[in-house]
């Protein structure tokens, strides 16, 4: 395990500097552009895919045009709508430009954009709940799609995507002054899928946003949870858990870009590995940009292999233009079970299958009491279980609720 | 009546050197109703003795004989041995986050019983057991051992050797790093354990302090991997006065 903490360097209110928007290169993230040529076909090689098996996109890069759509199943709560707008309209909303080909593609290619609208001072009571289903392995469906909080308001989000499809997609969250968002995105697809997502979201003054990204389904799922902040005293709780299975790849790239003094940033993303060819990334870019003082940020990443043949890759980043901010860390762990856990267990005369079981439940546990939306907490420890029960545990009876 | 034999246990471990003898032939009867003290000095074994009889993984058993009212411990897995009705009450218990104690103490005991305790006796049962031991009722919303103070950690395994009620309890170092009043507590509670019919215990401890408040039955000095001396209580108010000196050097000789 390794664990890095920078000193906690006090907190300057700096008018001087907050006022100073030189705008820092990240050495790990392409700048963002709408113009195609600026995001070539990879190699292969380049830092941001080289951990990605490119020939499993079955061709999603080469960019071809489809007006093959997702269906679309929509709960919505008073007072929020959902309307197709065109890509002007989603860029003069200030939508965050594409930085990858995918999401260039997908702005490109979509047609226009879907816009969810969270009017000021709302505060939803009900989950926002959009369900997307692919209708078959070979469409190719581009997505674009706009999501947009009022200033003050509050919505929660559950964005599910179910089916099969070669999916590319972009989705910018706007998040107005003092807004409070909490959405998640759940890749629940079938195991033909192929999911390319970039969720880029610009936190308001004062706003908090949760971000919860679940992988569980698809063959190829690459997502993006980008933010980046439109003023001070912005929060960002990015959180993630995935599975992967036999020939899986589920890949995650986190970029917190830390351009607004006083924000925060948090992350924890946990996954655990089963089957041969099961393979996780984790990559988790920080930048603290010059004008950023007083910031705070951390990012965990945990991974629980259970069988032999698969492989976790974890890579936490950070660049730092300031020192004086809060904090700025990172944890990365990736592990078997431990075999004192299990013997701890075992010696309460808990068999090894239902140990195993324990351990795990335990280790997800933590992240979706975070979610903070109970029914949907719910389902994702059913789905934990029936996960388990593919391979690791063959026919127990549920562990008890805690 | 139930009874824990072991006969001429030779236990080693790997080391980088290769494999290290640690028990060179130890040879206990603890029957129901007796307790066993074991003491000696660091390095002597004593735990070793405790998890290869639980069953670690660690430990190779390359002699010897353990048998619980005959059966043969040495060829169940580490839960057989449990639902058997060994229970080991570690130095060291491990911490499974996420895992609250409430469902753990459930858990064991559906595994312990072979059916799941009745919900409303199992929930008086715990409470019950917790607040003996002077453990908060909220204390069942943690997670396993998380952020356990040394004396929390040491109760909630008195708690669990009160609810799962084991044929056979065996301590190691339960008093280690205790303050009186948490001491008092714990032994207690394996007092409470003693007092009901056909109950056997081995306690392995560094400090004859433990043994105001528990009485063993028997005491053995435990020396370089072996019972180098046994008898009564007496025994340890010996070494309390004269510690393990003259048993060391005897083995060394």
């Amino acid at each position: 395990m390794t664990v890095t903490d920078t000193d906690p360097a006090i907190a300057r209110d700096s008018v001087a500097s907050a006022l100073e928007q030189d705008r820092v290169e990240s050495h790990l993230n392409p700048p963002p552009s709408y113009d195609l040529a600026d995001h070539p076909v990879p190699t292969g090689r380049e830092e941001v895919w080289r951990f990605t098996p490119l020939k499993r996109l079955r061709g999603i890069l080469d960019g071809e045009a489809s007006d093959k759509r997702l269906r679309r199943e929509v709960s919505l709560p008073d007072g929020v709508t959902l309307s197709d707008i065109t890509a002007e309209q989603a860029r003069e909303i200030g939508e965050l430009a594409p930085n990858d080909r995918p999401s260039a593609l997908a702005v490109a290619n979509a047609g226009g954009a879907v816009l969810l609208d969270v009017p000021a001072d709302l505060e939803a009571t009900e989950p926002v709940v959009v369900t997307l289903t692919g209708e078959g392995a070979e469409d190719l469906v581009w997505g674009h799609v706009v999501v947009r909080l009022g200033r003050h308001s509050k919505a929660t989000i559950v964005l599910r995507h179910t089916g099969s499809a070669r999916y590319a997609a972009t989705t910018t969250v706007v998040v107005g002054d003092g807004a409070e968002l909490n959405m998640v995105s759940l890749q629940d697809w079938d195991d033909d899928a192929v999911h390319l997502g970039r969720d880029a979201i610009r936190v308001g003054r004062d706003a908090s946003v949760k971000h919860t990204s679940v992988s569980f389904g698809g063959d190829v799922v690459r997502m993006h949870a980008n933010v980046e902040y439109d003023g001070p005293g912005g929060e960002a709780e990015l959180l993630g858990l995935y599975f992967a299975d036999a020939g899986q790849h589920l890949e995650h790239r986190l970029f917190a870009d830390h351009n607004q003094p006083r924000t925060k940033s948090n992350v924890v993303y946990k996954g655990a590995l089963q089957g041969q060819g099961a393979r996780t990334v984790w990559i988790g870019n920080v930048l603290i940009r010059k004008v950023a003082e007083g910031i705070g940020t951390y990012e965990e990443n945990r991974n629980l292999v259970l069988t032999d043949g698969c492989q976790a890759d974890s890579v936490p980043n950070l660049e730092i233009e300031t020192g004086e901010i809060e904090g700025a860390g990172h944890a990365s762990a990736t592990a078997r079970f431990d075999d004192e856990q299990l013997f701890y267990l075992r010696s309460r005369g808990v068999s090894d299958a239902e140990a195993r079981r324990l351990v795990l439940h335990g280790f997800f546990n933590d992240l979706i009491r975070k979610v903070g939306i109970p029914s949907l907490e719910e389902q994702l420890t059913d789905t934990v279980e029936a996960e388990l029960a593919k391979n690791v545990l063959d026919g127990l009876p549920p562990v008890g609720a805690p | 009546m139930s009874e824990l034999v072991i006969k001429d246990l030779q236990v080693s471990v790997d080391t980088e050197d290769g494999p290290k003898e640690i028990l060179k032939g130890v040879t206990l009867t603890i029957a129901s109703g007796e307790t066993h003290a074991i003491m000696g000095p660091n390095g002597s074994g004593k735990s070793t003795l405790a998890y290869s009889i639980a069953g670690h993984p660690k430990y190779t058993i390359t002699g010897g004989t353990v048998t619980l009212d005959g059966e043969d411990v040495l060829a169940m897995s580490v839960d057989e041995r449990a639902r058997a009705g060994l229970f080991l009450a570690m130095q060291y218990p491990v911490e499974v986050p996420g895992v609250s104690v409430s469902n753990f103490l459930r858990t064991a005991k559906t595994a312990i019983d072979g059916e799941a305790p009745k919900l409303r006796t199992w929930v008086k049962d715990v409470n019950g057991a917790l607040e003996r031991l002077n453990l908060d009722p909220t204390f069942g919303t943690r997670s396993v051992n998380e952020g356990f103070s040394g004396g929390e950690k040491k109760r909630h395994e008195i708690a669990q050797l009160e609810l799962l009620d084991p044929k056979v309890a065996i301590l190691d170092e339960t008093d280690s790093g205790l303050d009186i009043d948490a001491l008092k507590v714990v032994s207690a509670g394996v007092n409470r354990f003693r007092e009901q019919e056909g109950k056997g215990v081995l306690l392995i401890t560094h400090y004859t302090r433990i043994l105001r408040y528990i009485k063993p039955d028997f005491v053995h000095v435990f020396v370089a991997g072996k019972v180098a001396a046994s008898g009564g209580s007496e025994l340890a108010d010996e070494l309390e006065a004269e510690g393990y000196d003259k048993y060391l050097k005897a083995a060394a000789v």
